[in-house]
């Protein structure tokens, strides 16, 4: 059981008090522990007080008589009527007003804090823990403790304290400690003086101590090497002093678009150094005998074909046999009479690996960086309190510019009455009649967008039939080939154009709605423009896997779809070109000139970020059949960064909506995910397991599935080897197995369920703790009205 | 920044009251709004800023003078008065969780720590 505080019953004076109210049966004694407590509590502020004047010197003398001037001003606000200076004295001083601002209090919590950490590692024997339904820390509170500690009494508990953790958490708790720098040093120096002895602490530690200890000092030796480090290189950040500039110009929102194409450019170098060390340079050491290559025109650049056709870049180069091998035959040849080989590179094995650890690294990268984000920006229980996290955590700090400011503090004003407006409008009921035109407005526009998405995809579906028969017929007819090669741009073309147009309609669309709350607007944008991008591409996948249309008289058809994603990266390139040059530098001089606004164009993230998420699944679907096409990509949004900033700069302004932007940066990362990586995995899989590799070109001529490849090795393997035919056993059972696949699904599912679990229990726990804290709080201004009645009463008897 | 002044004030320690920093209340500072600095760091200073009165409670005076800062303080571009009621209200609703009227610091720390901008948001660049 908690003890209740040892109080002695005086005062008699307050006795015939006792019989004016029906009372339980201890309020006598309530009443004298009360008076115990403020006589206490009444020491302390002056022991207290004086120690903050002398500790930090610029609290404003002010401040100090504030509570006596308080008492002089009656009505100091509506729920303090009349208090008496002890009592607002006690009211200053309550621990929870204090733990902002003495240096004392701040002291003995992180003396708590520290007292809590240690106990944590060492279980207290059960007889010590209490059974009461609340129990109290004021064991250890230092505040309350009749010993009175004072400042130094408190730092050197606190050193003790320190003292008895692992260094790391040691370490940790001195970061989090919010004390000056001096009070900090001062700490640190007495930890330092003290460290040697203590040794028979260790006993009280975790029996993994040892291990436990060089852990933390590897840990920590590492942390400081890695900030050194980061000291030296400044070109360990790049472009740290744009992302700045565009930071205290635009705020953290336009921040997090250059952000995500940073992250995309980091996960194209790091992936493509995968294929460029095991497919690309070696295939560039021994190239293969072809024929002699078409001369270089400069329309290569434009339409991947011609000059580029039989290089590195496309499929088609790549030798189906094994490299530096003396005896070029077969791979199921014959023995081979020559010595071994140095170092003999299978190199259709060599392709298929790379491409799938090309793809196992990015999903791994993805799935990291979107749990990352994810655990960053969602919290249990946070769909309430809108309009005090906006007030709280809406100014950027990192806003610089005199004009930003200013917009900023306009931006915030409008978006705070957008929310009071939203939520006096939500008070209000809809009558009936508005609702159902709301619902019909929002159905209408759906419908019309879906029927633009369709009716895009048939127009691609038909254009692109229309375009084959052309190309035949030219073919037939014999025209250069430069313009054979010219129609090939067409249908890229088209299709980049019908990506380009359409979000300015699903803007239009969204004006027309006008929904009621700006991030909901921004989500329908985000979707609507997903779904149609997606169709398309998937309409795209489905004509060339199944060269029915495009690539159909291709020899290497590999190579054709190759081509053809090449084309369509660079149309999309040239595309975003023209539109941050029409849509941001033309509008912006219409709007200036013409029109004569003040306003500039506005930076749409959404669009951007899509047509960032596009190109970069056009990248994926093309590196099985253009193994530099990543390299294309790397260098597009190197370019793209620099073309995008110096537009940004010169034409735009900061988007007015309000954009949350680590939420955004999640559900950016996550589009990337699951739309766009899952399809092209798809796709990729789809190609290696069901589609037949053309016959004469690439490293997989003549196989029945490119899958196929990895089969026979592991056939071969176990043959020549007949220790590893577990090797073999191994395939066999797992990899090939559907077994496997189910039970993985199953374990993902169960792993789901149980933390769903989890959350929701969580949710259960804050919901009780607020209910508690709630029922705290009635308890403190019941006892506040008592605590001022007293006072009153006696004030009145003298 | 419409925040300077308090910035000063919050982490000068000088004698002379006069909101001049030394060196290490600058280094201060600038640790605290980097990004190493844990979000209790953060959300400790981010109370003693908006603290105006500093009584170590975000009362209504103090979320008024708050949110006047954030929305500027030229006529046109306060809030109304009943706009300015009602944000202030349905502030203390949603944070003061033991409805004293006051906002103190474990509740700041509850209410920041749920919005995940708030790091970043509360930052320097140097």
């Amino acid at each position: 059981m908690a003890q209740p505080p040892s109080f002695t019953l005086r005062v008699p004076e307050d006795t015939d008090s006792n019989g004016q109210e029906p009372s339980p049966d201890n309020e006598g004694a309530l009443h004298t522990s009360f008076h115990q407590l403020i006589q206490e509590q009444s020491s302390l502020i002056e022991a207290g007080l004086e120690l903050e004047m002398q500790a930090r010197g610029r609290e404003d003398p002010a401040r100090l008589t504030a509570p006596d001037a308080c008492a002089t001003e009656p009505g100091q606000g509506e729920e303090h009527p009349s208090y008496s200076s002890a009592s607002l004295q006690i009211l200053a001083s309550m621990p929870s007003r204090t733990i902002g601002r003495s240096r004392g209090a701040i002291i003995s919590q992180y003396y708590n804090r520290t007292a809590r950490l240690q106990r944590r590692s060492s279980r207290p024997p059960l007889q010590q823990l209490c059974r009461a339904a609340r129990p109290s820390l004021r064991q250890y509170d230092l505040e309350t403790d009749p010993a009175r500690a004072t400042l130094e009494d408190k730092r050197s508990l606190l050193v003790k304290g320190l003292l008895n953790l692992s260094p790391s958490q040691r370490s940790h708790m001195l970061l989090t400690v919010p004390l000056s720098l001096a009070e900090k040093r001062t700490l640190r120096q007495e930890l330092s003086g003290q460290r040697g002895p203590p040794r028979q602490h260790s006993q009280h530690r975790a029996p993994s101590s040892p291990c436990g200890w060089s852990k933390d000092y590897i840990v920590l030796g590492c942390r400081d090497l890695w900030y050194r480090l980061l000291s030296l290189l400044p070109a360990g950040q790049p472009w740290h002093y744009a992302l700045k500039q565009i930071g205290g110009r635009f705020g953290s929102s336009v921040l997090s678009y250059f952000l995500f194409l940073k992250t995309l450019l980091v996960f194209n170098i790091f992936s493509f150094l995968i294929l460029l060390i095991f497919v690309v340079a070696l295939q560039a050491a021994y190239p293969p005998a072809l024929a002699s290559p078409q001369p270089f025109t400069g329309l290569e650049l434009l339409t991947g074909a011609g000059y580029f056709t039989h290089s590195l870049l496309y499929y088609g180069y790549y030798s189906n046999i094994t490299l530096n091998d003396p005896c070029v035959s077969s791979p199921n040849g014959s023995t081979c009479p020559l010595a071994a080989p140095l170092l003999p590179y299978n190199m259709p094995l060599a392709y298929t690996f790379s491409i799938g650890v090309y793809f196992l690294v990015t999903c791994v990268l993805l799935v990291y960086s979107m749990s990352h984000s994810f655990g960053e920006s969602y919290r249990v229980g946070s769909s309430a309190g809108e309009l005090a996290i906006k007030v709280f955590c809406a100014w950027d700090f990192k806003v610089i510019q005199r004009r930003s400011v200013k917009l900023q503090r306009e931006n915030i004003r409008t978006q705070l009455k957008e929310l009071l407006a939203e939520q006096r409008s939500r008070s209000r009921s809809l009558s009936l009649c508005q609702r159902l035109g709301h619902t019909a407005v929002l159905l209408l526009a759906w419908a019309l967008s879906l029927s633009t998405v369709l009716g895009c995809v048939l127009a691609v579906h038909y254009f692109s039939e229309h375009m084959h028969v052309v190309q035949q017929d030219h073919r037939a007819r014999g025209s250069g080939e430069q313009q054979q090669e010219a129609i090939l741009l067409v249908l890229p073309l088209v299709v980049s154009l019908l990506n380009a147009l359409m979000p300015h309609l699903y803007n239009l669309l969204a004006m027309w709605e006008k929904q009621d709350s700006p991030v909901a607007q921004v989500y329908m944008a985000i979707c609507r423009n997903l779904i149609l991008k997606m169709v398309i591409l998937g309409l795209l996948c489905y004509q060339w896997l199944r060269w029915r249309v495009v690539c159909s008289t291709e020899e290497c058809w590999e190579t054709c779809v190759g081509q053809e994603l090449y084309r369509f990266v660079v149309m999309d390139f040239i595309f975003t070109l023209l539109d941050t040059l029409f849509g941001e530098l033309v509008w912006r001089l219409i709007l200036e000139k013409r029109l004569k606004r003040k306003q500039r164009p506005e930076f749409d993230i959404a669009r951007n970020v899509l047509e960032l998420i596009y190109g970069q699944t056009l990248t994926w679907l093309g590196v099985l059949f253009a193994p530099l096409l990543p390299a294309v990509q790397m260098l597009k949004l190197l370019l793209l960064f620099y073309i995008k900033k110096t537009s940004l700069m010169q034409n735009c302004q900061s988007p007015s909506k309000p954009w949350q932007a680590s939420r955004m940066s999640t559900v950016f990362i996550t589009l990337l995910c699951f739309p766009s990586f899952l399809g092209a995995a798809i796709f990729l899989s789809y190609t290696i397991w069901s589609v037949r590799p053309s016959e004469t070109c690439g490293p997989f001529q003549g196989l029945e599935t490119i899958y196929k490849s990895g089969k026979t090795w592991v056939q071969v393997l176990a043959k020549s080897n007949p220790n590893i035919t577990w090797l073999a056993w191994v395939y066999q059972h797992l990899v090939e197995n559907t077994f496997l696949l189910f039970f993985m699904s199953g374990f993902l599912l169960a792993v789901i369920y149980f933390n769903v679990q989890v959350v929701r229990g969580q949710r259960r726990i804050i919901r009780l703790l607020k209910e508690q804290i709630a029922n705290e709080g009635e308890d403190k201004i019941f006892l506040i009205q008592k605590l001022h009645s007293v006072y009153e009463q006696r004030e009145r008897r003298a | 920044n419409p925040f300077q002044h308090r910035i000063c004030q919050v982490f000068s320690t000088s004698d002379d009251r006069d909101d001049s920093m030394s060196f290490e209340d600058f280094l201060d500072m600038l640790s605290v709004f980097s990004d190493a600095a844990t979000s209790d760091i953060k959300s400790y200073y981010a109370f003693r800023i908006f603290d105006f009165d500093d009584d170590g409670t975000l009362d209504r005076k103090d979320l008024e003078k708050l949110v006047n800062c954030l929305t500027g303080q030229g006529e046109e571009s306060r809030l109304s008065n009943a706009e300015m009621e009602q944000l202030i209200q349905n502030i203390l609703e949603e944070s003061d969780i033991d409805k004293d009227g006051t906002i103190n610091l474990s509740e700041f720390q509850h209410v920041v720590s749920r919005s995940p901008d708030f790091a970043s948001s509360f930052k320097i660049v140097l």
